[in-house]
């Protein structure tokens, strides 16, 4: 298959909507689910079938970000994006009939969300480009937007040096959290010996209240495993696994969906787009350990033993999968592929900052008025990100901290909320980028309370392995629950800071090496609220 | 040596076995040097009945299981200007600690009615009332010199005195450990 | 991680390590280096002859020029590397480790078949670790004693898995296993079940040998009696991978 074969498939499925005028978009992604979006599509879909076929269409979509206003509606001319498209918030059933009839008349007034909001037009979309506007579950509808179209140009157009060189420029790094430049590792991967070689796909997203990887694979599936392919291509592997949660069932749902149709139209099997590249890729369902997000956990994992971690080096890119070179990306860094190729390298290393390019997705959550998905470029500072995009904090709180980051980050206070967001600003400020989790606190929030929560996390999480990690949270735990209880004296705090600098030195994985760091971060800028809860000197 | 001062020293069993004392009086023919080095003003060896003010070093036996092991440790801290844990039950609980694992009405049944044939009674009179769960004694008070061992040797309790006599900190490691 | 299977063309490199220059072959971790030169390095899960773990945390060692401590044990040499194995800071982290070990779980040396047989108790006295810190956890768990021959207490088990590794490379069954995570872990034989009904153990004893604490040992000793004798290991690890 050429580019050319591709674009005029891409062509005809257009072709096959050039009636449609204008389109009813449904947010069929899990939030928006879970405030009841199906019965508004089936709602939607039967009054517009009263209608009568015409002009108008009624498709589910992927998330449109603003998660908090579910179920959202969005109606709009067929190639306008979601900022030029009337949006409406909060629907139920009963509005269908009126959205209808505003479809081509007048908007609906009383349910619209504005899109010209910052939370909208401040948003830069790379990875979620495609999200709220095409069908997850129809490979047309990606094929119709240009999609595949950057693995059929690598494998017709391009040598695997030549990807490697694309995204060594783009300046892409690892969007898991630990900020590795993906273009390294794929070359690493590259130059080990030919053979069997794997490529994995992390999407056991398991940072309480990041929601980043659900959202891609609800939202555009299609996108991920062209990312996979294109890797692939790039490293010489032959086979893909996507480790995925069990409690992520739409998105695996959606991604086994994608698989059989891509295999079926020819993007994946014995020969990827009928060239000698063969490229298969098989679901993983994660059993819900934390740990399994750990590469060498989520390898074991995946081999069928015991999730937990094993000591490196070896790497995977030198020994992964079965013993042989493996290349693990996290969704999002997959999902970041396609438009390199397509747009080249330098285009992405335009966008973002000097060590950290192109955007990131973040999970907004939390005491935070706007709580939803956004995308916006690398180096957006941290308050136009909570005050603008996110619209402040609710009910005329003031605003005390937020998480990034998850269990391995750390709380950023006020005082610090003019940085810009990239990897390296972050980690000066004692907390890390992480997969994207973003946890606003108010001025009500205790931040002792908030360490002994993700202390409790981690805790339960760990595997048991390793001592530090498996006996040293219990530890911290329970001396942040005395603390919390306002029972703890100074030698309790003191003891709590030396556990973290040993667990954090001796741990065998980054679980327990992060471990320690939102107590760590509180610390650091919060002490007085720990010395306010301890017991008076003796 | 014999122009030094002598030192004062107080001694208490806790929740434990007696065995320390024992091992300690197990110093044989050394008592007699040591007693020209140190003076016991309190112990279960001595007849004194109060605690002095001041004293030098206190030695504790035994963990703190009741209310008076508490009250004794406590005042031991107050008055002594050093504080040994002797034994394993002082520095880790060690047998007294293993009730930590059952209810304490589990325990008392246990103790006085279960195996007991004549009148069983759980006493509630002249006893101190029992504290969960049971702690070394650095889990109350803050404790200066451990010396592990069940019960530590002579010549380890010799070792551990001649260092504080001579005012230096001594390593009981390297005489004793946990169970020895 | 299999041992290391014998390389014709292997080289051999110089490193030092406390000051002392030394040489070894590149395939070589740090530990089986320390171990061949008497540097004592503590260790709970590593065991000559069996493959490596890294779970215990205690053989870590400092680095020249790298931030961040490597496991002596599954770390391998390189030329010119220069380690520290005993400095105060490792010292700190290993003392800490120990009294993690101790609170977790219930360690009554005095009370323990293995009393002044055991590794965890001759650690902690090298370790300088006279009392514990940290408070007790207080958590009770059961003791197996279903087995004709042997006990497992997991009162004592400190979770380093040389019995699940023995049973499965060297004795070749597999009866040994951990279940659940975090302090919930605990060893299991076959699916969960009782030692005694266990029907792919073979009584061969390996795990009790290589127990390094009262967790697995002979049924009918009592305190301070049970002996355990490791030289069998090496071996017959040896023999077998020669062939």
């Amino acid at each position: 298959m050429h580019l050319e074969d591709l674009a005029e498939q891409a062509a005809q499925y257009r072709n096959e909507e050039a009636h449609i005028e204008r389109e009813v978009r449904v947010c069929v992604a899990a939030s928006c689910q879970s405030s009841g979006s199906l019965p508004v599509l089936e709602a939607l879909k039967s009054a517009c079938d009263s209608r009568g076929a015409g002009s108008c269409k009624v498709k589910g979509v992927g998330c449109m970000g603003l998660c908090s206003a579910g179920p959202l509606v969005a109606v709009a001319d067929k190639d306008c994006d979601l900022n030029e498209s009337v949006l409406y918030r909060d629907v139920t059933p009963d509005d269908a009939p009126d959205i209808m009839a505003g479809v081509c008349g007048a908007p609906v007034e009383r349910l619209r969300c504005p899109t010209d909001q910052p939370f909208f037009s401040r948003q830069h979309r790379i990875v979620l480009e495609h999200s709220g506007l095409i069908d997850p579950e129809s490979l047309r509808g990606y094929i119709a937007v240009g999609g595949y179209a950057a693995l059929i140009r690598a494998l017709t157009e391009m040598t695997p040096a030549d990807v490697l060189r694309e995204v060594t420029t783009s300046g892409l790094r690892g969007r898991g959290g630990g900020g590795y430049p993906t273009g390294l590792k794929w070359s690493t991967i590259a130059k080990m010996p030919p053979g069997q070689k794997y490529v994995v796909c992390n999407a056991d997203e398991g940072d309480p209240g990041a929601f980043m990887d659900r959202a891609v694979l609800e939202s555009d599936p299609h996108r991920v495993l062209e990312g996979m392919a294109i890797a692939a291509y790039a490293v010489g592997a032959s086979k893909g696994y996507v480790y995925v949660r069990a409690e992520y069932p739409l998105a695996v749902e959606r991604l086994e969906t994608a698989i059989r149709k891509a295999r079926r139209a020819g993007f994946l099997g014995a020969k990827v787009a009928d060239t000698q590249f063969a490229f298969e890729v098989e679901i993983r369902l994660g059993a819900g350990a934390f740990v399994c997000g750990e590469e060498t956990a989520l390898m074991a994992s995946i081999e069928g033993l015991r999730g937990q971690p094993r000591p490196r080096p070896p790497y995977p890119a030198e020994s992964g999968l079965w013993g042989c070179p493996t290349l693990i990306n996290n969704v999002e860094t997959f999902a970041n592929i396609a438009p390199i190729i397509r747009e080249g390298g330098d285009w992405f290393a335009s966008i973002g900052t000097e060590g950290s390019k192109g955007t990131k997705v973040f999970a907004l959550a939390g005491k935070i008025k706007n709580t939803g998905l956004i995308e916006v470029p690398m180096g957006t500072s941290l308050r136009d990100i909570i005050e603008v995009i996110g619209g402040g904090i609710p009910d005329g709180r003031a605003f005390k901290a937020v998480q990034t980051g998850g269990p391995s980050g750390g709380c950023i206070p006020e005082a610090h909320l003019d940085i810009p967001v990239d990897y390296d600003s972050l980690k000066t400020l004692g907390t890390i980028m992480g997969s994207g989790g973003m946890i606003v606190m108010d001025e009500t929030s205790c931040m002792v309370d908030v360490a002994r929560f993700f202390m409790e996390f981690c805790m339960s999480e760990s595997c048991g392995k390793c001592i530090p990690c498996r006996a040293g949270t219990w530890q911290m735990h329970a001396l942040l629950d005395t603390l919390t209880k306002g029972r703890g004296t100074r030698a309790d705090l003191a003891l709590l800071e030396d556990l973290c600098e040993v667990v954090r030195a001796t741990s065998l994985c980054g679980l327990g090496q992060t471990a320690p760091n939102p107590v760590l971060s509180t610390l650091r800028y919060f002490r007085d609220e720990y010395e306010a809860k301890l017991l008076p000197d003796a | 040596m014999s122009t030094q001062p002598k030192i004062t020293v107080a001694t208490a069993w806790l929740d434990g076995c007696s065995g320390c004392h024992m091992s300690f009086l197990d110093l044989d023919e050394r008592l007699i040097e040591l007693v020209e080095h140190v003076e016991i003003v309190y112990s279960p060896l001595v007849d004194t009945k109060e605690l002095p003010e001041r004293v030098d070093v206190g030695i504790l036996e035994g963990s703190i299981s009741s209310e008076d092991d508490l009250e004794k440790a406590r005042l031991f801290r107050e008055r002594c200007t050093r504080l040994v844990s002797l034994g394993d039950c002082a520095v880790t609980g060690n047998v007294p600690a293993m009730r930590n694992h059952f209810k304490l009405a589990d325990v008392f049944d246990r103790a006085y009615r279960e195996n007991v044939t004549l009148q069983p009674q759980i006493p509630t009179r002249d006893v101190p009332a029992l504290l969960t769960p049971v702690k070394p004694v650095h889990g109350e008070v803050k404790v200066d010199v451990f010396v592990p061992g069940c019960p530590p040797s002579a010549d380890a309790i010799w070792a551990v005195l001649s260092e504080l006599i001579a005012g230096r900190t001594p390593d009981p490691n390297a005489v004793t450990r946990f169970g020895a | 991680m299999p041992l290391p299977t014998p390389q014709p063309n292997v080289r051999v490199v110089t490193l030092r390590i406390d000051d002392r220059d030394l040489s070894a072959r590149e395939d070589e971790t740090l530990i089986e280096v320390c171990r061949e030169n008497r540097i004592p390095i503590p260790s709970l899960c590593h065991l000559d002859g069996l493959s490596v773990w890294g779970g215990c945390r205690l053989c870590m060692v400092e680095i020249a020029g790298q931030g961040r401590l490597v496991a002596a044990c599954s770390t391998r040499v390189a030329e010119g590397m220069e380690v520290r194995t005993d400095t105060e800071r490792l010292r700190h982290y290993r003392r800490t480790i120990v009294e993690l070990l101790f609170a977790e779980r219930n360690h009554v040396c005095s009370v323990c078949v293995s009393n002044g047989h055991c590794e965890l108790q001759t650690l902690a006295q090298r370790c300088g670790v006279d009392h514990v810190r940290l408070p007790y956890r207080q958590v009770p768990y059961p003791v197996d004693s279903s087995h004709e021959m042997f006990r497992l207490d997991h009162n004592r088990c400190i979770l380093c898995t040389r019995c699940v590794r023995v049973c499965d490379e060297i004795e070749g069954a597999h009866t040994w296993d951990v279940m659940n995570r975090g302090s919930d872990c605990r060893v299991i034989t076959d699916l969960a079940r009782p030692w005694g009904e266990s029907e792919t153990c073979t009584s061969c004893g390996k795990c009790v040998q290589v127990c390094p604490t009262g967790a697995l040992v002979k049924q009918g000793t009592s305190a301070g009696e049970m002996v355990k004798d490791q030289h069998f290991l090496p071996i017959l690890a040896r023999r077998r991978h020669a062939r």
